[in-house]
């Protein structure tokens, strides 16, 4: 293979900025989540006008899936699709201007949320003038990914890039015909959705729940696709199933949106439909993790020596229990007592944390010494004190919300002897506080282990020497 | 028949273009129908489009994020109705750009809070929750109160609301200032325009017991239409469905 001398065969500085900024969001947006449990449990902490507890939740949710998740699929994107197609990135400005245009979409939403300019559509707060500069950005990053799949150099087109390629495409879709809005004034920050009633609902939950299925998992499976057979230096295990699972995965994962809208004004045709496809999901999610987990076949004892590879497959753990955990939740008589309590958050910070957050961390550990040429991290220690600290906060966390949420549901449609209700309403509030507290503390693990984290990537990137040429060039 | 899927792999349009093609199906199947089918939304009477000043307040509880915690939607479950009221039918949120449903209950539902409290209890509330219900964890808002609204741009918030279908005449966008201010004060020359323009059901006093008109007002001539427009006795449904725990 020829390597120019000045011209490096890869571009590294654009995966070295968009790592960085993963670990940046990340730590913010852990800590925003924090703050706002420790609300929950303490309402005093309700500070001022504009930290509270309703404009702080959309700046931890888009923090922690846009900003962390958003930059650790672009690090990883970007990563993967050169080594995987043997070329450079495709336009150096272009993949440039998505970094920063990308931070300052995330700069442009968080300021809004908190001054109170939002599109009150969750997950999908920022307003028109936002989305349309993120509309920008995310073709600009669709055309830099797809032209460098044309310039590969190898014949087939790797897997993890089938996934990266459906979140790129599929999230674009779904932001646009979700923020599909008229302003108020081009003067004015206030835009007023097309969509009303019954529709919104319908079109918000197809958008929020492929912002799961895209964004969350399917460009965090093309990040589990590259990064563990890289580490546990194994193909993947099976080639069929990567197919097969691919297919499936993105049919029919389309279709789940409308479990979010169980027992609602929803149509009852919709509603099934919604919880059919919702069970359905659980076989092709199930593939994803089998052929992950599997890759380590002839390669296990790497999990005794090798943190990192441990965080991987941890994570993949974690994705298998929220797909089973999920269509659970969709079947409808669960969902009349999941529903509207804690049970929800807790499925979806066992997904958040123990699947997205775990395999970005995986990917930056090992990231950071290739892209900055290190021998080695700084410690393989610290990588396991924070892979255990995090595990045992991930799991405080979720026990905590599956009591909560079960009790909850539970004393909302207790009756007594007479045939009343039981409880009023902040009886309820007043015997998850407990609970509140836990979880809280359970976050805080958590935020720890993202603090040794730091500390541990600024020692590699600082104080760990450097290693001679491109390792990773050579080694592909 | 795996060996044909060599296609894909080898070409990243037919990717692409296969990608778009999977997920086009579910998405057109659930949700195109919802425009076309007539019984997606009953007719049912009494619901209209917002007030000027409900919609300044609908907004105001949109900036605050109260979606984040409150739930707009009462399911057809036995102690939903009883705790909330008749369950939600989809015509009462057809004028609601975005829809309110909410996906969590932090605290209660709010479907139909409108006339359940007082206009002094929801003010005091606001200032400081846990004054009237010991054990709240919502946050205050007393900034509420003390922030005079303008008006100003109410055409323009009607019209582009008119835009995405909300039936909002021209005497409507004409009068919007007008019957916002007129809708927060006990008495006020424009009330009988806006009687005739919005019914006779509108709440029409004022909310907060402040001389100025303040988002205070706004969010409460709000909070206490919630619900309230349907004119249940007349529709005709099914019982409630029995919810799981008896």
């Amino acid at each position: 293979m020829s390597n120019t001398v000045d011209k490096p065969q890869y571009n590294d500085e654009i995966v070295k900025l968009f790592t960085l900024a993963t670990v940046f969001w990340g730590v913010v947006g852990f800590i925003v989540g924090l703050f706002i449990a420790l609300q929950l449990a303490f309402p005093g902490l309700n500070i001022g006008e504009y930290l509270t507890f309703g404009r702080l939740r959309p700046l931890h949710t888009s923090a922690v899936i846009f900003a962390f998740g958003g930059n650790a699929l672009f690090a990883s994107s970007y990563h993967a699709v050169q080594r995987t197609c043997r070329t450079r990135l495709w336009g150096d400005r272009a993949s440039f201007f998505t970094f920063w245009g990308y931070q300052l979409f995330i700069v442009i939403a968080a300021v809004g949320y908190v001054t109170g300019v939002t599109q009150g559509k969750e997950y999908a707060e920022p307003e028109w003038y936002a989305d349309l500069w993120l509309t920008v950005v995310w073709v600009t990053y669709l055309i830099v990914f797809l032209m460098t799949l044309k310039n590969r150099k190898e014949p087939h087109i790797y897997v993890a890039n089938w996934f990266f390629l459906s979140f790129i495409i599929t999230v674009a879709v779904l932001h646009l015909a979700n923020n599909i809005s008229i302003p108020v004034g081009l003067d004015t920050t206030k835009s007023y959705p097309l969509w009303a009633g019954v529709q919104a609902a319908m079109i918000q939950w197809w958008y929020g729940h492929n912002a799961v299925g895209f964004f969350l998992t399917s460009g965090f499976l093309g990040i589990m696709y590259y990064f563990i057979p890289k580490r546990a230096n194994r193909p993947v295990y099976s080639y069929r199933l990567s197919i097969i699972h691919f297919w499936s995965l993105i049919f029919i994962y389309i279709w789940a949106g409308p479990h979010h809208l169980q027992y609602t004004a929803l149509p009852d045709w919709a509603q099934t439909l919604g919880a059919t496809f919702s069970i359905m999901l659980w076989m092709p999610s199930w593939g994803g993790m089998i052929n992950g987990m599997m890759t380590l076949s002839g390669a296990w004892d790497k999990l005794r020596t090798d943190p990192v590879l441990r965080f991987m497959i941890i994570s993949l753990a974690f994705y298998g229990m929220s797909t089973f955990e999920g269509p659970l939740m969709a079947i409808k008589t669960v969902n009349a007592l999941s529903h509207y309590t804690d049970w929800t958050i807790g499925h979806v910070h066992s997904g958040a944390l123990g699947w997205v957050a775990f395999v970005t961390f995986g990917a930056v550990y090992h990231l950071v010494p290739v892209l900055w040429k290190k021998k080695e991290l700084y410690s393989l220690k610290l990588v396991n004190t924070h892979l255990w600290i995090s595990t045992i906060g991930i799991v405080v966390y979720i026990s905590a919300m599956w009591v909560s949420g079960i009790m909850q549901g539970l004393m909302w449609r207790a009756y007594d002897d007479m045939g009343f209700l039981e409880f009023s309403f902040v009886e309820t509030v007043l015997a998850m506080h407990p609970f509140y507290v836990i979880r809280a503390f359970g976050g805080l693990l958590f935020v720890i282990g993202a603090l040794i984290m730091v500390y541990n990537i600024y020692k590699t990137i600082k104080d760990v020497p450097s290693v001679d040429g491109d390792k990773e060039a050579i080694s592909c | 028949m795996l060996s044909k899927h060599a296609i894909f792999e080898k070409n990243s349009i037919f990717m692409l273009l296969g990608i778009i093609i999977m997920i086009s199906v579910g998405g057109i199947i659930e949700i195109v129908p919802l425009f076309r089918l007539e019984t997606t939304i009953e007719p049912v009477k009494g619901v209209r489009p917002y007030t000027p000043l409900e919609l300044v307040g609908q907004n105001i509880y949109i900036r605050e994020g109260c979606y984040n915690c409150h739930s707009q939607q009462i399911r057809p479950l036995r102690d939903e109705v009883e705790r909330y009221g008749h369950y939600s039918l989809a015509a009462e949120s057809m004028y609601d750009h975005p829809f309110q449903w909410g996906s969590k209950r932090t605290g209660p539902d709010l479907a139909r809070v409108g006339g359940k409290y007082s206009d002094a209890w929801h003010v005091d509330h606001m200032i400081n929750p846990r004054g009237l219900v010991p054990g709240s964890i919502m946050p205050g808002y007393a900034h509420l109160a003390n922030r005079v609204i303008s008006l100003d741009d109410m055409d323009e918030h009607l019209i582009a609301l008119r835009m995405v279908g909300v039936p909002y005449t021209d005497d409507m966008i004409a009068n919007a200032k007008l019957d916002g201010f007129a809708q927060a004060m006990a008495e006020h020359e424009n009330q009988d325009g806006l009687i005739e323009r919005y019914g006779d059901r509108v709440n029409m006093r004022d909310f907060d017991g402040s001389a100025s008109t303040t988002e205070m007002d706004a969010l409460i001539a709000y909070l206490q239409v919630l619900g309230t427009m349907a004119e249940l006795r007349d529709y005709q449904a099914p019982a409630p469905r029995t919810g799981g725990g008896k």
